[in-house]
């Protein structure tokens, strides 16, 4: 299938996922994916070349409904849901300007 | 009419308090002290929603009084999976990353329970984010199983299991993207189905991997699941997933018998089954061969590469729905000078070990020269999988295996090895690659008298002979006690 997962992989993978993983859980996670995909390399032996990717169970296509105002969510009910929220709107720390 | 018991049905209860016979009050409250009874042991819940249940029943009672039908789930008493959305009342996947965070919506399960006159006593305990199969991985603690507190309830719906194994609610609702209400159904001794996939909306269903997930009940009786199926079903413009056409009425099927019914045995199954668990398999063949089913020999030869495909599936949708918990418009944020690493400390800390493992196993399959490798290939194998399964459903009706390998376990038996755990559903999962149906029907003991529950499979839009088979099971099951 491809050559054994590494731990630069897995740093990689942490950053593009946003979460932090020490150097202890960079190790401990890249022993356990290792063991799983040698587990997954059970299919490489199929032949697949003319089987068509399955994406969804149920073929479904262009599902539309009719184009008729509904109520939406109540918006100051879901911003008080938020961490954090000033004006009707979604409030974050600062997005630019800080070296990251 | 006497007064209700653990063992009354929601059907009996229902029909009780329609006909003013019963109160919904008073069914109420004798699974109110219950849970008052047991629950500091078990752990099914996440939050038990008392007040509120009172006031329902109250409603429900008056809706009699007043000369009204409340619906076919008339004073039911119903427990959902804490990953269902609850307008104002706290839903939390049993993860840190969402403790507190109150919906502004139902679900469109919930809302249907609610207009059917169901009584919600609770949400219940899961596997974080529904991930895993035994209820260990709850931020929150994990559930005991009411059939031997030393063992798990299996997972992820343990919560849900547990709920109706203890007679905490009579019926319960719980999703299954893996395997996650037929195996602690088993696992519990309880009913527990798998739809097929757009047989139940998922609107307000938190999402895990979104091409297998789906809703389903689970209850005491195979005629229970037929009602709570009648009530969740069909289709919902709120999900575009959700399948446009008409269902029959699944109460109506399992008055069938299953006399001319075409039974297969898959002859290359996977195994690895107790034997404990493979005798009451072969028990259940008799059983429907007593009752009049044709018994045949199928094929499923990609079956056993279900696992394999499921693990690189389900984690990397996984890996995209979850990207949602960033701290911004929901759920817990840990602070951080800028954005972008706030996102990264709160997903961190919010989630735990084997979601976060998931998620990693996820975005790998997914990454740039992975992709084909991994996550184009496992799709693949999910159409040779479907394939096989519809080849095999021209010579059967409906299929039978065991639903887990093995009775309950004891806690951390599977230990620190997470694909020990994955195996655990090497039964459940091509069902829900190929989107179709599935159950499990509680068949007697195995070892230490733990329960074992039979899954019966069908083909897409096969609930009707998969509640035929099963009922005919419980039939089977009543005539041998």
């Amino acid at each position: 299938m491809s050559e054994r997962i590494t731990t630069a992989d897995v740093v990689k993978v942490a950053k593009l996922a946003r979460l932090d993983l020490d150097p202890a859980a960079i190790e401990r996670t890249t022993a356990q994916l290792a063991g799983m995909l040698e587990h997954f390399a059970d299919i490489d032996a199929l032949d697949l070349g003319d089987v068509q990717p399955m994406n969804q169970p149920y073929p479904l296509v262009n599902v539309f409904r009719d184009d008729v105002i509904v109520a939406g969510l109540n918006r100051d009910e879901v911003l008080a849901a938020a961490p954090d929220a000033e004006d009707g709107r979604f409030r974050v720390p600062p997005i630019l300007g800080l070296d990251s | 009419m006497s007064a209700p018991t653990s063992a009354s049905s929601a059907v009996q209860i229902a029909a009780g308090v329609r006909s003013g016979q019963l109160k919904a009050a008073d069914v109420l409250e004798e699974h109110l002290a219950r849970i008052d009874n047991r629950e500091g042991e078990i752990h099914a819940f996440n939050l038990v929603l008392a007040d509120q249940a009172r006031a329902a029943a109250a409603a429900v009672d008056a809706a009699v009084a007043a000369g009204n039908d409340p619906g076919p789930l008339a004073g039911v008493p119903v427990a959902l999976k804490d990953n269902m959305c609850t307008h104002g009342i706290a839903t939390t996947c049993s993860s840190k990353i969402l403790d507190g965070w109150k919906p502004p919506y139902d679900a469109t399960v919930v809302t249907r329970l609610i207009a059917a006159g169901a009584v919600t006593v609770g949400k219940t305990n899961l596997d974080e984010f529904a991930m895993g199969s035994s209820t260990e991985n709850s931020a929150f603690g994990a559930t005991r199983n009411p059939r031997d507190t030393s063992r798990v309830p299996g997972g992820s719906s343990g919560g849900s299991a547990a709920a109706v194994a203890a007679g905490f609610s009579s019926v319960s609702l719980g999703s299954d993207t893996g395997g996650s209400i037929r195996q602690p159904a088993a696992l519990c001794g309880v009913v527990g189905v798998k739809p097929t996939y757009g047989y139940v909306s998922r609107y307000g269903l938190v999402a895990f991997a979104s091409s297998l997930d789906q809703i389903g009940p689970f209850t005491n009786t195979v005629e229970d699941a037929a009602l709570l199926l009648d009530v969740i079903g069909g289709h919902d413009p709120m999900d575009s997933t959700s399948i446009p056409a008409p269902q029959p009425s699944l109460l109506g099927a399992i008055q069938q018998g299953v006399e001319g019914l075409r039974v297969g045995r898959i002859t290359d199954l996977p195994e690895g089954a107790d034997p404990d668990v493979v005798e009451r398999l072969e028990a259940a063949f008799d059983a429907l061969r007593a009752a009049g089913a044709t018994i045949v020999d199928v094929q499923v030869p990609a079956f056993s590469y279900g696992l394999t495909a499921y693990y690189l599936i389900a984690p990397a949708e996984a890996s995209s729905n979850l990207a949602r918990y960033d701290g911004v418009r929901y759920g817990m944020r840990v602070n951080a000078p800028d954005t972008n690493s706030m996102y990264g400390v709160t997903r961190t800390a919010g989630f735990g070990d084997e979601v976060k493992r998931r998620i990693m196993l996820g975005t790998y399959a997914l990454s740039a020269g992975y992709y084909d490798a991994y996550y184009g290939k496992a799709l693949k194998v999910r159409r040779m999988i479907a394939d096989d399964f519809d080849r095999a459903y021209q010579r059967a009706d409906v299929l039978l295996t065991p639903t887990s390998p093995t009775v309950a376990f004891p806690f951390g038996a599977k230990g620190d090895n997470p694909f020990a755990m994955y195996l655990c559903d090497v039964y459940t999962i091509p069902t829900n690659l190929a989107g179709h149906p599935g159950m499990s029907v509680p068949f007697g003991t195995g070892a230490e008298g733990l329960p074992v529950g039979v899954q019966v499979l069908s083909g897409t839009l096969g609930e009707p002979q998969m509640f035929r088979t099963a009922a005919a099971l419980e039939r089977a099951m009543g005539a041998a006690k």
